[in-house]
């Protein structure tokens, strides 16, 4: 055979074995995602307390779930402190954003380097200095310090996400609405907020997340009255994790996935449709 | 837009959620805060002791001995009633930590076993009330493991090398170790401690794992032939896979007791009486008996329980198994230390 069609073949036959390699390394990393959430889900559906000896297909650990006060109890004070938290934080820290795109250069990075601290200071100092602070000021520990506490870890992740929308923004257009006669608060309403609302919106998902998803400071921030569902499945695996949790977590994983699912499809029909806008009328 | 209504009307609705469901507990009635294990109750008890006595029971849990004390320690709390192993009131009561009981409110207290009043970790029975209590053994896979599994021994033989677990914490396996030699589980003598740890150093090369709650599954899954591990969840593990059986050495082991107690601070005491008491009765002890697996004390539950598990001599050894068996008390903390430095020589 002539050298450079052997040549050829040669590279030819890399490019095969890359591609593969490729497809295989998105498949590995696909598995290493799932693979848990798959056995997890799997087992929630399996006739015997076990984790590892399948015993047949039951949906009992669903009917007992939902008789488990304790669990429902902990799912009811995380949703109820997660959407709490998340709104109140979005408002806070929304303002707290256009707030601080207002301020002057050297003012605004002393205020963003203090957000920085909470998001890069580890979680079990933030959990118990809030924790002693609670206890030093005489708050029982309860609904009510685990929702400050929540709201305060939120907030510097609402700024973060709202403050390079604002910074997109044309300084001018506040001006260029004042000038065409709107009030301030209005300029705010109408056209400021429009435009950073993809941001509003994520950091408010995000603080969601965050706040149902911690384990360390609510550890540290609950009492007797609000015991969240991470300490729950922590306290329970000291026998074992019940197949309950599996039921719960391939409800809420679901739930999760539905979620996605329709902010993704109203991104893509916003995409594909020239916005619309609707004007409030006076 | 459509979405910022939507989100308002959200904020508000948020917002009045909570106090709608704080409109159902500052009702006039009462309210006790009660902790305890994961997984250490058959939950419709207490919505039965709410429905006999119409106190609220706020109930929570924790995992280990260790967590419920950093939490009482820390302050900022307020639990009625708690559920520490014997060891953790001994300490409890010795920091001053624990309310003294009414026993006149208890009166349910005559039905626990005489074996169980006065143990080491509270002489004189007056600040805790037995819940349940257990004893450690050797849960083994019977269609593997050749001979008469009844000592400790096991657990240091070679033909098993790469499938024995252990306890992965000081006290347990130090403890295990000193069983074997025939000393004391609570001995203070410094140099049983360091033959004991050398015990554990000539074991270490025959062990799979050093794991807790892990043993579960391991065992159940047939990953380890032999681990020390408790009467209650044995009996569970053995229901689903057959292979297991279990056995109490003969050498004697621990025996553990995890007792109510009211801390101090507690803001309702008789009302967490009354839960003590009612948590004392035949019937409930016999349903959280059946539920978790765990031994009763209460000699009038033992008679409500179905005879398989009454008669079970994994869940109810009889006396000579218990006349050998020891409990935890709170050790001084030099020998706590020393603990600690044995068991990080060994693991290491």
């Amino acid at each position: 055979m002539a050298p450079e069609k052997l040549v050829r073949r040669f590279w030819e036959s890399i490019r095969h074995i890359k591609t593969f390699i490729y497809r295989f390394y998105v498949w590995l990393v696909l598995v290493f995602f799932y693979a848990p959430i798959f056995v997890l889900m799997v087992f929630s559906f399996n006739n015997s307390k076990s984790r590892t000896v399948w015993l047949g297909f039951t949906f009992d650990w669903y009917l007992q779930l939902f008789k488990d006060e304790t669990i429902m109890h902990s799912v009811y004070v995380t949703l109820v402190v997660a959407v709490l938290a998340a709104l109140l934080s979005t408002v806070l820290g929304t303002a707290a954003a256009i707030g601080i795109a207002g301020m002057g250069k050297r003012q605004r990075a002393l205020i963003m380097n203090v957000t920085y601290i909470p998001v890069l200071s580890p979680e079990i100092i933030t959990g118990v200095s809030i924790m002693l602070l609670f206890v030093w000021s005489g708050l029982k520990l309860g609904m009510l310090t685990l929702l400050l506490a929540h709201i305060s870890f939120d907030v510097p992740f609402v700024i973060l996400s709202v403050s390079p929308k604002l910074r997109q923004l044309d300084p001018h257009l506040f001006e260029a609405a004042l000038d065409l006669g709107a009030k301030p608060m209005s300029a705010m309403r109408k056209v400021i907020l429009p435009q950073i609302w993809p941001g509003v919106i994520t950091g408010m998902l995000m603080a969601f997340t965050l706040s149902v998803d911690d384990f360390v400071i609510s550890y540290f921030t609950s009492g007797p009255t609000s015991q969240t569902l991470s300490i729950t499945i922590y306290a329970m695996t000291r026998k074992r994790v019940s197949p309950e949790i599996n039921a719960l977590s391939t409800l809420l994983f679901i739930v999760v996935l539905t979620l996605l699912v329709i902010v993704n499809l109203r991104q893509s029909r916003d995409n594909k449709q020239p916005q619309r806008k609707e004007e409030d009328v006076r | 837009m459509k979405f910022k209504t939507f989100f308002f009307a959200l904020l508000i609705a948020a917002v009045c959620l909570p106090f709608a469901g704080c409109a159902r507990t500052v009702k006039p009635t009462q309210t006790i805060n009660v902790y305890n294990w994961g997984e250490y109750i058959d939950e419709s008890v207490n919505a039965e002791f709410t429905k006999e006595t119409g106190i609220r029971v706020n109930y929570t849990t924790y995992a280990t001995n260790e967590e419920l004390y950093s939490k009482l320690k820390a302050g900022g709390v307020n639990y009625d009633v708690v559920v520490p192993s014997d060891y953790m009131i001994s300490r409890m009561i010795s920091e001053n930590m624990l309310e003294k009981i009414d026993f006149s409110q208890v009166p349910n207290y005559k039905d626990i076993g005489k074996k169980y009043h006065n143990l080491a970790y509270d002489p004189n029975d007056t600040y805790s009330v037995p819940y349940m209590w257990g004893t450690v053994g050797i849960i083994y896979d019977k269609t593997k493991v050749t001979g008469n599994v009844n000592s400790w021994n096991i657990l240091w033989d070679a033909r098993y090398k790469g499938q024995i677990l252990m306890f992965d914490n000081s006290r347990d396996s130090i403890g295990i170790a000193l069983k074997k030699l025939g000393y004391s589980y609570n001995t203070i003598n410094q140099s049983q401690l360091e033959q004991a740890a050398a015990e554990l150093t000539k074991q270490k090369p025959l062990v799979q794992a050093y794991v807790m709650d892990q043993i579960f599954d391991k065992m159940e899954g047939g990953e380890a032939l032999i681990a020390p591990y408790y009467a209650g969840d044995a009996i569970t593990m053995m229901q689903e896979n057959p292979n297991l059986a279990f056995a109490v050495p003969k050498e004697g082991t621990n025996f553990f007791v995890d007792a109510m107690a009211i801390p101090k601070g507690a803001l309702n005491k008789k009302a967490a009486e009354t839960y003590i008491n009612f948590m004392c009765s035949a019937k409930i002890c016999a349903k959280n008996a059946e539920y978790t697996g765990y031994s009763t004390p209460s000699g009038a539950a033992l008679k409500l329980l179905p005879a398989s598990l009454r008669d079970n001599i994994i869940a109810y050894p009889g006396d000579s198994v218990l006349n050998k068996s020891e409990t935890y008390t709170n050790l001084p903390e030099s020998i706590l230390k020393l603990y600690d430095q044995l068991w990080t020589q060994v693991i290491s």
